[in-house]
């Protein structure tokens, strides 16, 4: 038996690690698009799912497919509606007009 | 090592660092942004990289699996409104869980025969919390789309049958290191895999949903790793840590803000509320009916207001008409304030988005610690869609399910307006107490129309 597992679980235990460090800082306003965020990171499954689908094994290459499409979702997916939440997030003027969305930034 | 092997490996080393990058840019608004921007480039170079694969020998399923992904999930996201987060999550958990799930499956039917001990445990653990994350995330979907009773649906033995699946899974994980030829029980674990997801969120109602899409959130990050170890990705271990402990901390955080342990959530479920909790009777107590009228002269008397939104504001997509009845007040030189449980609504943070999209300022959106102290000194508070998060039972009450739950001190203000659909004690069956006290004023109805109806009673008014 190789050392390779003993290897990975020290990159599992510092990621973990780095994570959570990481990860305690993000405040409560931003709880939702860190979900978002993270999940369109972790469908870095999406590189497990290529070489599923790309290899010479038929039903590989099938549950490959379906793997790199429900990754991919969630990777491009992700990405768009985490940008999108995250651009609503704005300081603005004390009092803004009821219906036209304020553009101008405060600077105080 | 050969060039590609150096580039291929090189990439995930920066996808790594990216990662991480972005995840640090969410520590504030301002840089999140940008976070997010690193985070895509990172994805961008981790999956050139890996078709560099020596594996990888035709690209036609790859090149059609990431089109139609990219193009549903591209629909997905400029579609989907903004009260429908928490949906979009949990669905987008299963297609996570079902990915690493069917990876795991083409591992296993590839080779089999030439993994190692360690790795055919990974193996077994990726499929079945992945076939676990893919049913209990379809689950938790559909007691937020409502295809499934929101409320806890629970009978005897359900914990003991729960738990002998997972002991049983773990057993078969074991025997097929021994025994990986048994295709049997290959499927067996994941078979089970998709039992324990549906069994483990059909018991828990819709107001823990925070908690438990932040555990699926985890369990999907869990299944990555698991990817990794099996298949000796350290990309795949690394992202798969950061999901998992990122979950991991959004759950203990709800679980934390509900007063509830993990196991109460998990095996409790809830189960206390299936009894008749306290022996007040809803008929026959007096409650102050009060029109938009009286809410509005309330609000026009007032110098301090603070909004608290719960998931009826989501239901009723009222985030705007809160935000417009809020904007009418400050014209008025009322200071208004937001205050935000940490579990209102159906996923963390739920209610900054809904009023992020509003426009509403975000520092006008306070936690529970920062704005408690307020509610004594404030003239008026608005309860749009909130129950729990406002429930004085949970201070006072040893008997009450929510005993212990940290809560807004909403009922010390002068006066407490609250907008509620009807005087039902909702699903969870607790009665709360400050519907019925001498300050608060109860105003039945859609809580977006009765916004507007308040909005025009401040315009018309005078002062």
């Amino acid at each position: 038996m190789s050392g390779e597992w003993v290897f990975n679980l020290y990159v599992f235990v510092l990621a973990t690690f780095v994570g959570y460090q990481v990860i305690a800082r993000v405040p409560p306003l931003l709880h939702t698009p860190l979900m978002s965020g993270t999940n369109a990171i972790s469908g870095i499954s999406l590189v497990a799912s290529l070489i599923a689908a790309g290899s010479h094994h038929q039903l590989s290459q099938i549950l490959g497919f379906v793997a790199v499409t429900c990754a991919s979702i969630n990777v491009v997916g992700g990405f768009l509606i985490t940008d999108r939440m995250l651009r609503m997030f704005r300081k603005k003027p004390a009092v803004s007009e009821a219906t036209a969305p304020v553009r101008k930034a405060q600077t105080s | 090592m050969t060039p590609t092997e150096v580039v291929f490996n090189l990439s995930y080393v920066l996808a790594a660092v990216l990662f991480i990058l972005c995840l640090r840019g969410l520590s504030g608004p301002e840089s999140a942004r940008r976070g997010l921007v690193l985070g895509q480039v990172g994805m961008l170079i981790a999956v050139v990289g890996t078709l560099l694969h020596r594996d990888i020998v035709r690209y036609d399923w790859i090149l059609a699996g990431l089109l139609l992904g990219s193009v549903i999930g591209l629909a997905i996201s400029a579609w989907i409104p903004m009260t429908k987060m928490p949906e979009r999550i949990a669905l987008s958990h299963s297609f996570g869980g079902l990915a690493t799930a069917l990876v795991g499956v083409a591992e296993y039917e590839r080779e089999a025969s030439q993994l190692t001990e360690f790795k055919m445990a990974a193996l077994g653990f990726e499929t079945f919390l992945g076939f676990l994350t893919f049913t209990g995330s379809i689950m938790a979907f559909g007691k937020l789309q409502g295809f499934i009773r929101g409320a806890p649906i629970t009978w005897k033995g359900q914990n003991v049958l729960n738990v002998g699946l997972f002991v049983g899974s773990l057993a078969a994980i074991g025997l097929l290191v021994v025994h990986p030829e048994m295709q049997g029980v290959f499927l067996a674990i994941a078979g089970s895999g998709l039992a324990v997801g549906v069994m483990a969120v059909l018991p828990i109602g819709g107001a823990d949903m925070p908690v438990v899409i932040s555990l699926l959130n985890s369990y999907a990050g869990l299944a990555a790793c698991a990817t990794g170890f099996a298949l000796n990705s350290q990309i795949l271990i690394i992202c798969g840590a950061l999901d998992g402990s990122s979950g991991l901390l959004l759950s203990m955080l709800m679980s934390k803000a509900m007063n509830r342990s993990f196991a109460n959530v998990l095996f409790g479920a809830f189960g206390t509320a299936l009894e008749p909790t306290s022996a007040v009777p809803q008929l026959g107590r007096s409650y102050n009916e009060a029109t938009v009228e009286d809410a509005g002269a309330v609000l026009k008397a007032s110098q301090t207001v603070i909004v608290v939104p719960g998931y009826g504001m989501a239901v009723s997509q009222a985030q705007h008409a809160v935000r417009d009845l809020a904007a009418a007040l400050e014209r008025r030189g009322v200071e208004v304030k937001y205050a935000i449980h940490p579990v209102a609504g159906r996923m963390p943070g739920h209610m900054n988005v809904l009023l992020a999209e509003a426009n509403v300022s975000y520092d006008k959106l306070f936690d529970l610690d920062d704005i408690n102290d307020d509610f004594a000194r404030t003239d008026a508070v608005v309860v749009v869609g909130a129950n729990d998060v406002v429930n004085p039972a949970a201070k006072k009450d040893s008997s009450s399910p929510i005993y212990g739950m940290p809560v807004f001190h909403v009922e010390l203000s002068r006066s407490v307006i609250v907008l509620k659909r009807s005087m039902n004690p909702g699903f969870s069956g607790v009665e709360n107490e400050l519907f019925f006290q001498q300050n608060t004023m109860m105003v039945l109805g859609d809580a977006k129309k009765t916004l507007l109806a308040m909005i025009g009673e401040l315009k018309e008014g005078g002062h």
